[in-house]
């Protein structure tokens, strides 16, 4: 069995369509970031719908015996003189299961009385056995502030050690190329959660594991790039007499099957988890589908097509057409 | 050749026997006994994360300037006790800024002692301090050293997870992990797994049931007012009002206020044990304590030369009892006093643990109920199971005889992984189950690298071994630097997160350097032996 039968498409003739289709997505990530952060939550501003885990205060899951009424909730949390308490069902409707967030306590010593709040207002309304307090987490604007410092610190040295490792194996240039591929997958996914919310479907929310997915993305993407430089690499080798543009062409045809293959293989495993793995796990497969699909993508239409426009750049400042030879393969 | 490859085939065999161990046993020796079910033993030893399993996370900030205030206290004290002994007079020693614990300073010594004063604080406190002034008006500042400083926070930090691992101790908690986080920001990482009742953990954790004896200077009198009148509206710097209802004299249970010193005769550290019990002749509540040798011998000292004055009992920042001291006492007393059943019973326990060195904060705190867990569990074996079904059943459609290759290469990835992690004692999470099953879609992407390129060869004419050699051969390169790029991502996650997410790192990372063997050494061994096997002219089913 085959999809690809040696394909040969010109890629980087259509590298205007490209450009067009990632500046829409990359645009309108950014727009809905930016209306994001002109409405703040809570009081505080961010570009993305954030999880407790950066947000800050408490978030607590709770497990009706019944199909609960979110307007009793709300009546029985204002009873007990709970300000600001967000109620939203959660999950999958059958699961009875209610979502009840609180601001950010800004004093830490208060932090705990949120939970004790809520237990106590649910038990008074609707009586102790008729509800189970599935999970809790309860986030001081330390940690918070924290966390948010180590996310941001853990994607660049993650995009920096790419780029040396590039550096090293590769050239500079096939580095850059490769890096700002990734950021701009990053910066597709990140947006596609503001996007979400921009378009009313609330709940997709940049949490810790979704950070850990979208390194993983960065990894991935990294992958899909690899391939298609080590074979822009041999075939360089081999071929000095063509022009780059066609090597490029060349070789993305060349890992064409093994790109779309690996992506729809790895898109499945992923799909799955988003199906099957529970809505713990629901952001973080989302980033994870979204970013497969823009890593697969970038690489073939970002990185690659940014070789020859360097080359193109350098022919034309230079007078003279210089080939980004890479260093021979060590391995 | 055939030889060789019989060699590869042991050593394979060697290697799915290993980690078929280690997954089902770990290091453990086997233990099949017991009214288990059979999964439940052989996976006894897979350790699951708080988010599978259900428990209790928190993060705590330790106060260390509490610590930092009660040695600089005793410090000030011991000052003018110095002073007094080497007969320079002063008139106040003071720690001026409440936000500054680290500062002492001596006032209103006169020109004529300043040299005295400097040779004082000089001789015993350089070590620790940095002594300045002395000028003309007379006063001296005394800072307690950075690196002192520095050092006093870390033992804090130190000694309270010390003793809070004491206290969690008597929670009959398995495999708790109570270790310092963060960097330098005097944090404690707390994990309580199969634990859900918050409310006990942290009346346990944080109890600052302190327990002090502190020599009674005044008092009890009904009213701060009362205090502040007694000595005539100025209260010394070393004495302190507390409050309290010790029934002394008078026998009620009313709030009064007492004048006590400030710096206490047997501190919360000092006590070795403590005993609840109930006095024989009144019935009331007793706690039974023994000091720690070094304690004993200042109480001995201190009650030797205070026969008939009084000491207060004051615990958590209230006086409990107030006793006369009768005779010396040594290491050992009884506490009398209002206590409850309840009281007595943690004040024991805390006693026996030993006192927090300084109260602490909630930075964090989640708890996942058993339920949640048990769910996610479902969930992530059902999403594993699917998408490894649907990966394997793909590659043997697209790869038919191949795909066999493929599949068996990716089984036996899963069994190292989960034999890694049974060796290792690493922690199983949620996001970990997920990186398992990203490692089966990013480790058959070396199998496709490979067969594509075998593929490639052929059409380029090569015979079967050839296309085989050569397909490995160059494949080689980018799976390399494809692993790199992503185990260079998976240890920056490990450096930078917690918890879940380094259950995550852990098993992306051991699942794709296990791939490396499976979808090199372990695909190439079967292809060879399925070449060898070719009848002339016979092509390789891919």
């Amino acid at each position: 069995m085959e999809f690809f039968h040696q394909p040969n498409v010109d890629w980087l003739g259509k590298k205007w369509y490209f450009l067009a289709f990632s500046l829409i997505f990359s645009v309108s990530g950014i727009i809905s970031m930016a209306a994001h952060w002109s409405h703040p939550v809570g009081g505080r501003r961010s570009p993305v719908p954030l999880g407790v885990d950066f947000r800050g205060g408490t978030q607590i899951e709770v497990q009706f015996k019944q199909t609960p009424n979110i307007e009793q909730i709300r009546q029985a949390t204002a009873t007990a003189g709970i300000q600001d308490a967000s109620i939203v069902n959660y999950d999958i409707p059958s699961h009875n299961e209610v979502l009840i967030s609180l601001p950010e306590q800004h004093v830490e010593s208060s932090l705990d009385s949120g939970r004790e709040q809520i237990k106590n207002a649910l038990t008074n309304k609707f009586g102790e056995s008729s509800f189970e307090i599935r999970n809790v987490q309860v986030v001081g604007p330390t940690v918070g502030r924290q966390l948010e410092k180590q996310a941001t610190l853990a994607t660049l040295y993650s995009l920096l050690g790419m780029l040396i490792y590039l550096w090293f194996r590769f050239q500079l240039i096939y580095g850059v190329a490769a890096v700002i591929a990734c950021f701009h997958d990053t910066l597709i996914t990140v947006g596609a959660f503001a996007l979400l919310d921009s378009f009313g479907i609330k709940g997709m929310e940049i949490s810790l594991t979704v950070i850990a997915a979208i390194l993983t993305l960065v990894g991935y993407s990294m992958n899909d790039t690899i391939v298609v430089f080590d074979r822009i690499r041999e075939n360089l080798r081999l071929s000095r007499r063509e022009s780059l543009p066609d090597v490029v062409n060349r070789s993305i045809n060349q890992t064409l099957s093994r790109t779309v293959l690996t992506s729809g293989l790895t898109f499945l495993t992923v799909l799955s988890l988003f199906v099957y793995g529970g809505p713990v796990l629901r952001g973080f497969s989302f980033a994870l589908v979204v970013g497969i699909l823009i890593g697969t993508y970038s690489s073939i239409a970002i990185a690659a097509p940014m070789l020859v426009a360097y080359q193109e750049w350098r022919a034309g400042s230079t007078k003279a057409a210089a080939l980004p030879a890479a260093k021979r393969s060590k391995v | 050749m055939k030889k060789n490859l019989k060699q590869k085939v042991v050593i394979i065999f060697g290697v799915l026997i290993v980690f078929l161990y280690g997954a089902f046993f770990g290091f453990d020796p086997p233990n099949l006994s017991g009214n288990d079910s059979t999964l439940k033993k052989l996976t006894r030893h897979i350790h699951l994360g708080l988010d599978l399993q259900g428990g209790v996370h928190l993060i705590l900030q330790v106060q260390v300037k509490e610590a930092v205030n009660t040695e600089t206290d005793n410090t000030a004290a011991r000052i003018e006790q110095d002073l007094k002994a080497a007969k320079v007079t002063y008139s106040q020693v003071t720690k001026p800024d409440p936000a500054r614990p680290e500062l002492i300073r001596l006032e209103g010594v006169s020109s004529a002692q300043s040299s005295a004063a400097r040779s004082v604080l000089d001789n015993k406190y350089s070590n620790e301090y940095d002594i300045a002034g002395g000028g003309a008006d007379g006063s001296f500042t005394v800072t307690m050293k950075p690196n002192i400083e520095k050092a006093l926070d870390d033992r804090t930090v130190q000694n309270t997870i010390e003793v809070i691992r004491d206290r969690v101790d008597t929670l009959g908690v398995a495999e708790p992990v109570i270790q310092q986080y963060g960097l330098g920001d005097n944090q404690i990482l707390v994990e309580l797994p199969g634990i859900s009742d918050i409310d006990r953990v942290r009346t346990i954790i944080t109890s600052t049931a302190r327990l002090e004896i502190h020599a009674v200077e005044g008092g009890p009198y009904p009213d701060e007012q009362a205090a502040l009148a007694s000595v005539n509206g100025n209260l010394p710097s070393d004495e302190q009002f507390v409050h309290g209802s010790a029934s002394m004299g008078n026998g009620s249970d009313a709030d009064s206020v007492y004048i006590l010193k400030r710096v206490a005769i047997v501190a919360g550290t000092d006590f070795r044990s403590a005993d609840p019990g109930t006095d024989q002749n009144t019935g009331q509540r007793t706690v039974h304590f023994t000091l720690t040798n070094e304690a004993g011998d200042k109480f001995w000292e201190y009650t030797s030369a205070n026969v008939g004055r009084s000491m207060a009992v004051v615990l958590g920042g209230r006086v409990k009892e107030v006793a006369n001291i009768e005779s010396a006492i040594r290491d050992s007393g009884e506490i009398r006093g209002s206590f409850s059943q309840d009281e007595v019973a943690i004040l024991s326990k805390m006693l026996r643990t030993g006192a927090l060195p300084a109260s602490i904060n909630y930075l964090e705190d989640r708890t996942v109920g058993a339920s949640l867990g048990a769910d996610s569990i479902r969930q992530g074996i059902t999403a594993a199971v699917v998408g490894v079904l649907l990966v394997m059943i793909f590659m043997l459609v697209y790869y038919k005889g191949s795909g066999i290759n493929a599949d068996l290469a990716l089984f036996l990835n899963l069994v190292i992984l989960l034999g890694f992690m049974g060796f290792s004692g690493a922690t199983l999470t949620l996001p970990g189950i997920a990186g398992v099953i990203l490692t089966i879609g990013m480790g058959v992407d070396s199998n496709v690298l490979i067969f594509e390129r075998i593929r490639e060869e052929m059409r380029a004419g090569k015979a079967p071994s050839a296309a085989v050699d050569q397909g490995f051969a160059h494949a080689w390169t980018t799976i390399l630097d494809t692993h790199v790029t992503t185990i260079v991502s998976a240890a920056i996650l490990f450096l930078f997160g917690s918890g879940p997410v380094k259950g995550f790192a852990v098993t992306l990372t051991f699942g794709l350097a296990a791939n490396l063997f499976t979808a090199v050494y372990v695909s190439r061994v079967i292809f060879d032996m399925h070449v060898n096997n070719l009848k002339a002219g016979e092509a390789v089913s891919i």
